[in-house]
C-alpha cells in the first residue's frame, strides 16, 4: 500500500510475527503432511499406514525426522562441498519468502504486497537451482541426470504456469493475492475456478510438474534413475529435501486456493479454516494421483508442455484478454 | 480434422485417468487387510510346513518312535540332521567261564538328534523317507535369533518339553470338568 | 587420477564409445528396477542408450554343478530356487526329466494335481510380475492390489506344499502329499474371485493413458530377433510366434483341456503385457477344468523311486513352460546315484539376451520398461 514512504513499523512487526509463524506453520504442516501421505498411501493399498507411534501413528514423522536428524551426514568423495550442502538449505529456505504475501485470511497475511504474485513467482524458480545444484554438486551420474531433468522440466513448466495466472491476473486487473480473493465471491459458482476452469486444470498439472510430484516426479524417478537428485544425501540433507517437497505442495496449493477457490472464503462463517481446507483437499488430491498412477516418461512430458499446455494455455489467455 | 481426432484421444486419455482414480478411490474407502503382526497372527499356520521335530511314542510321549535307522540324515540334501546312537550293548566278557549273558537288545531311540535349521531347505524328504513316521514339521513360524547358535535344535529336549506341556495341560483338564483339553499344548 | 585402475574387468572391456561426451553408467547390481542383481552397463547420450551390456553372475549358484554332486531326489529342492516365482514348474521340469529317463509312470491324480498347482503358481508369478512392472513405471498402488491376490494363492498352495514361495512339492511318480477338501474349495472359490479382479486391473492399469503411452510401441522384438537369440514365453508370444511347450510338445494331460495360447503380433511391451494378463486366464481356465474333471486314485505312483535309487543309463531332455518361457532339462545318467551331467535351460537367459539389441536407441526410462516386460528373475538367469 504505503510504497513510497518508508514501512511503518507496524508492518515490519508484522513481517518478523509472520516468519516466525510460517516457520512454526510449515513445519508442523509438512510433518502432518508426510503422515497424511503415508496414511492415505496406505488405506488405498488397504493397509493401515504409519499406526504404532502415537495415537493413529501420529507421532511417526516427528519420530522418523528425530530419526534423520541423528543421522550421520555422508558425503560423496569429489562432492563440491559448498555447494551439496547449500542444496538442501536452498530448497527450503525460498518456501518462507513465498508463504508470505498468501493471505490466509482476511487480515491474516505476513506481507501485503502490491506484487504478491510476481514474488510467489520470482521465488518459486529457486526451488530448481537447488535441484540443479545438488544433483550437480554430488558427483554421481544419477544424480546429474536427475538434475538434468529437474532443471528442463521446472523450466518448461513455468511458462504455462505463468499463462494461468496471468489469465487471471488480466481477469482480476491485479496481482494482489488479497484483492484477487477478494475479487471472488464466497460461493463456488462465484470462483475464478468456475470463469476459468481451464486455467484451472494447467494451473494444477503445472504444479504437479513443479512440485515434482507423481505422475510428473521424474527428477527423482526411483525406479529409473535410483533417487535421481538427491541419491547421495544422507540425514538431514534427505530430510530438508523432503520437508522442501512438502512445503512446495502447500505453497502451490495455497495459490491455487487464492486464485482459484475464493481463498479464505467460503458460504458459511469466511475465515482462515476455509482456507486451510481448501488447500488440503488440493494436497489430497495430489496424493491421490501419485498413488494412483504410472510415471511418465520424459520426452512425453515435455511434449504435454510444449503441445498442449502452451498453446492451449496461450489461447485461454487471448480469449480472457479478449472478453476484458 | 486430424487435430479432432488428438482433441477426442485426448479426452479419451484424461477419462481412463479417471476411471483410475474411481478404482484407487473405491479401494481407499475399503477396509483394510493387513494383519497386525505382533497383536494378530494370520489363521493358517497350521499348514505351514517349519522346521522338523521329533514324534513321540503314543504310550510314551516324551520318547521319540526313531529307529535310529539314519535315513533322514542320509537323505537329507543340506546334511543339517545329526543323530547320535547309543553304543551298541557290551557283550559281556566270556573270560569268567561263565556262558555268554542273553545279548542286551541294543537300544534303538537316538541318544541325541540334533537339527542345524540354517541349513535345512524344507523340503520334507527326511518325514517322507521316515520309516516309523517319527518326524513331522512343526508349525514355527516366528522364529528370530542374534546367532546362528540359535537355530540349532535339540529334538529330544524339545520332544521332552512338548511331552511335558502336554501332560501338565492334561492334569488340570482332568481335575477341572469344563476345561478345554489340549489347550496350551506349545 | 589416470593411473589408478578404475573400475572392475567388465567396465574396462566396455570400450569408449566414437565421440566423447556419452556417459558410461553402471545401471545395478544395485539399481531398484534390476529386480535383484543384475547390472546392465550403459552408454548414454543425454538419455538415450547408445549400447548396453548386461553382466550376469551376481547370484550364480552352481545349482548345474550341485546336480552332479547330490542324489537324485536330493537335487529336489534346488529346483525350487532357480526360479523362485515359478518353482513348481521347475519341481515339474526335473522329475519329468527324471520319470522320462526312468520310465516312471504318474498316476491320474497326480497328473491333475500337478496341472493344478503349476498352473496356479504359473498366476502368482504373473501377478507379481504384473505388479512389478508397474512398479517399474512409476505406480505403486497396483502391487498391492496384485499381492493381495498372490497372497490368496499362496494360502491356497501353502496347504498342500507347506510352504509359500520355494516349493518343493514334486517327487518322483507324483507329490508329495494329495490335495485336501479345504484346497480344492478353496480354489474352486478363488477362479471366479481373481475373474473378478482382473476388470479392476483393466480400469487401474491396462487402460490408463499414461501407462499404454510407456508400453505401446516400446521395445519392439522382432520374430526373428527372438528366434535367433531363443526368446521362449510371453516374450516369444508377444512378438507373434506361437510356441508354447504345453501346446507344442504336450506333456502330461495339457492335451486334454480346452485352452487357447494367447499370441500377439505387436512385438512391443504391451503385447507382452496384454500376453500375461490373457495367460492368467487361460490358467483360470485350465485350472477350472482339471478341478471339475479330477480323478481319484494315488498321489503318487506305488513304485515310486526311494532316496537311494538310481536310474538306468542314458540321457534326456524334458522342458515344460514355465511362467517366463520354455524350461529344459537336459539329464545324462551313468547308472550311478547321482547324475552325471545337468544342464538347465532358463528361459530368462535367452531373454534377456534380446535386451542389449532391442535397446539401442531408446531412452533410459524405455530400458527400463523393456527390461520390466522381460519377467526376468535373475537367480533363474544365474542359476
Ligand atoms: S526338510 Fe529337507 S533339508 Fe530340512 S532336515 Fe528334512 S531333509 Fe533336511
Ligand atoms: S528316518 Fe526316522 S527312524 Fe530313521 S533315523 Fe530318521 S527319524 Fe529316526
Amino acid at each position: 500500500m504505503l510504497q513510497t514512504e518508508i514501512i511503518v513499523p507496524a508492518e515490519l512487526v508484522r513481517l518478523v510475527l509472520g516468519i516466525v509463524a510460517l516457520a512454526a506453520f510449515v513445519g508442523a504442516n509438512a510433518i502432518v503432511l508426510v503422515w497424511l501421505e503415508r496414511k492415505v498411501a496406505g488405506h488405498i493399498q488397504r493397509r493401515p499406514g504409519p499406526f504404532e507411534v502415537g495415537p493413529y501413528g501420529l507421532l511417526q514423522t516427528a519420530a522418523d525426522a528425530a530419526k534423520l536428524i541423528g543421522k550421520q551426514l555422508t558425503m560423496p568423495a569429489g562432492a563440491d562441498a559448498f555447494l551439496f550442502w547449500l542444496a538442501p538449505i536452498l530448497a527450503f529456505l525460498p518456501v518462507f519468502v513465498l508463504f508470505m504475501p498468501i493471505p490466509f485470511g482476511e487480515n491474516l497475511y505476513s506481507l501485503d504486497m502490491d506484487l504478491g504474485l510476481v514474488l510467489i513467482l520470482a521465488y518459486a524458480g529457486f526451488g530448481v537451482l537447488s535441484l540443479c545444484l545438488a544433483g550437480w554438486s554430488s558427483h554421481n551420474k544419477w544424480g546429474l541426470l536427475g538434475a538434468a531433468r529437474a532443471v528442463s522440466q521446472s523450466v518448461a513448466y513455468e511458462i504455462p504456469l505463468l499463462l494461468a495466472v496471468l489469465a487471471i491476473a488480466f481477469m482480476t486487473g491485479s496481482f494482489n493475492l488479497q484483492a484477487i480473493t477478494e475479487g471472488q465471491g464466497p460461493w463456488p459458482w462465484q470462483w475464478n475456478v468456475a470463469v476459468q476452469p481451464l486455467a484451472f486444470f494447467i494451473y494444477f498439472a503445472c504444479a504437479l510438474a513443479e512440485t515434482n510430484r507423481a505422475p510428473f516426479d521424474l527428477p527423482e524417478a526411483e525406479s529409473e534413475l535410483t533417487a535421481g537428485f538427491h541419491t547421495e544425501y544422507s540425514g538431514m540433507g534427505f530430510g530438508l529435501f523432503f520437508l522442501a517437497e512438502y512445503a512446495n505442495m502447500i505453497v502451490v496449493s495455497s495459490v491455487a486456493t487464492v486464485l482459484f477457490l475464493g481463498g479464505w472464503q467460503g458460504p458459511v462463517f469466511s475465515g482462515w479454516w476455509w482456507f486451510l481446507a481448501k488447500v488440503y483437499a488440493l494436497i489430497l488430491a495430489m496424493m491421490w494421483f501419485r498413488w494412483t498412477y504410472p510415471r511418465v516418461r520424459f520426452d512425453q512430458l515435455l511434449n504435454l508442455n510444449w503441445k498442449w499446455f502452451i498453446p492451449l494455455g496461450l489461447a485461454n489467455l487471448l480469449v480472457t484478454v479478449a472478453v476484458v | 480434422m486430424t487435430l479432432f481426432k488428438e482433441f477426442q484421444s485426448a479426452l479419451k486419455g484424461l477419462w481412463s485417468l479417471a476411471v483410475g482414480l474411481k478404482v484407487t478411490g473405491r479401494e481407499f474407502a475399503r477396509p483394510q487387510l493387513t494383519v497386525h503382526y505382533p497383536r494378530k497372527v494370520v489363521d493358517n499356520i497350521v499348514t505351514y510346513r517349519g522346521h522338523i521335530e521329533l514324534v513321540g511314542k503314543p504310550k510314551e510321549p516324551a520318547v521319540p518312535k526313531c529307529i535310529t535307522c539314519m535315513m533322514c540324515a542320509t537323505v537329507c540334501p543340506s546334511g543339517c540332521i545329526s543323530i547320535k546312537k547309543f553304543p551298541p550293548p557290551k557283550v559281556a566278557p566270556a573270560a569268567e567261564g561263565e556262558e555268554a549273558k542273553p545279548k542286551a537288545k541294543p537300544v534303538k531311540t537316538p541318544k541325541a538328534f540334533n537339527l542345524n535349521y540354517n541349513t535345512c531347505s524344507l523340503c520334507g524328504l527326511c518325514v517322507q523317507n521316515c520309516p516309523v513316521d517319527s518326524l513331522r514339521f512343526s508349525t514355527d513360524v516366528y522364529l528370530a535369533g542374534v546367532s546362528r547358535a540359535d537355530f540349532e535344535y535339540d529334538l529330544m529336549a524339545r520332544l521332552a518339553a512338548q511331552a511335558e506341556a502336554v501332560a501338565k495341560a492334561k492334569a488340570p483338564a482332568e481335575a477341572t470338568a469344563g476345561a478345554k483339553p489340549g489347550e496350551g499344548g506349545e | 587420477m589416470s593411473e589408478i585402475q578404475t573400475g572392475d574387468y567388465y567396465t574396462r572391456h566396455f570400450s569408449p564409445g566414437p565421440s566423447d561426451d556419452t556417459l558410461i553408467i553402471n545401471m545395478g547390481p544395485q539399481h531398484p528396477s534390476t529386480h535383484g542383481v543384475l547390472r546392465i552397463i550403459v552408454e548414454l547420450d543425454g538419455e538415450y542408450i547408445l549400447r548396453c551390456e548386461p553382466v550376469l553372475g551376481y547370484v550364480h549358484r552352481m545349482h548345474e554343478h550341485m546336480g552332479e554332486t547330490k542324489s537324485y531326489t536330493q537335487y529336489l529342492p534346488n529346483m525350487g530356487r532357480v526360479d523362485y516365482l515359478h518353482a513348481l514348474a521347475w519341481n515339474w521340469a526335473w522329475c519329468g526329466a527324471v520319470e522320462k529317463l526312468a520310465g516312471i509312470e504318474v498316476p491320474e491324480r497326480a497328473q491333475y494335481i500337478r496341472v493344478l498347482t503349476t498352473e496356479l503358481n504359473r498366476i502368482s508369478s504373473h501377478l507379481l510380475w504384473w505388479g512389478a512392472y508397474i512398479l517399474d513405471l512409476g505406480a505403486f498402488s497396483p502391487i498391492l492390489y496384485a499381492f493381495q491376490d498372490r497372497e490368496i494363492i499362496m494360502d491356497l498352495l501353502q496347504i498342500p506344499t507347506g510352504s509359500r514361495l520355494t516349493y518343493c512339492y514334486f517327487r518322483f511318480g507324483g507329490v508329495s502329499a494329495d490335495l485336501s477338501d479345504a484346497f480344492l474349495a478353496g480354489l474352486k472359490d478363488f477362479v471366479p474371485y481373481l475373474r473378478g479382479r482382473l476388470p479392476m486391473y483393466r480400469d487401474l492399469v491396462t487402460d490408463n493413458v499414461i501407462l499404454r503411452k510407456r508400453c505401446e510401441g516400446i521395445g519392439h522384438f522382432s520374430p526373428e530377433l527372438c528366434r535367433r537369440y531363443g526368446a521362449t514365453g510371453p516374450v516369444a508370444r508377444g512378438s507373434g510366434i506361437d510356441y508354447d511347450v504345453r501346446r507344442a510338445e504336450p506333456y502330461s494331460i495339457y492335451d486334454r483341456f480346452d485352452w487357447e495360447v494367447p499370441v500377439l503380433e505387436a512385438g512391443d511391451a504391451m503385447s507382452r503385457y496384454l500376453i500375461r494378463l490373457a495367460e492368467i486366464e487361460q490358467s483360470l481356465k485350465i485350472i477350472e477344468q482339471a478341478l471339475a474333471t479330477i480323478p481319484s486314485g494315488d498321489f503318487i505312483a506305488k513304485g515310486a523311486p526311494k532316496p537311494k535309487w538310481a536310474p538306468p543309463r542314458g540321457e534326456t531332455y524334458f522342458a515344460v513352460e514355465g511362467a517366463r518361457g520354455k524350461i529344459g532339462v537336459w539329464l545324462v545318467s551313468d547308472g550311478t546315484k547321482t547324475p552325471y551331467r545337468v544342464k538347465l535351460r532358463a528361459p530368462g537367459y535367452c531373454n534377456l539376451s534380446l535386451f542389449a539389441e532391442a535397446a539401442q536407441g531408446v531412452l533410459l526410462a524405455d530400458a527400463v520398461s523393456i527390461l520390466g516386460s522381460l519377467d526376468l528373475v535373475i537367480p533363474e538367469i544365474d542359476r
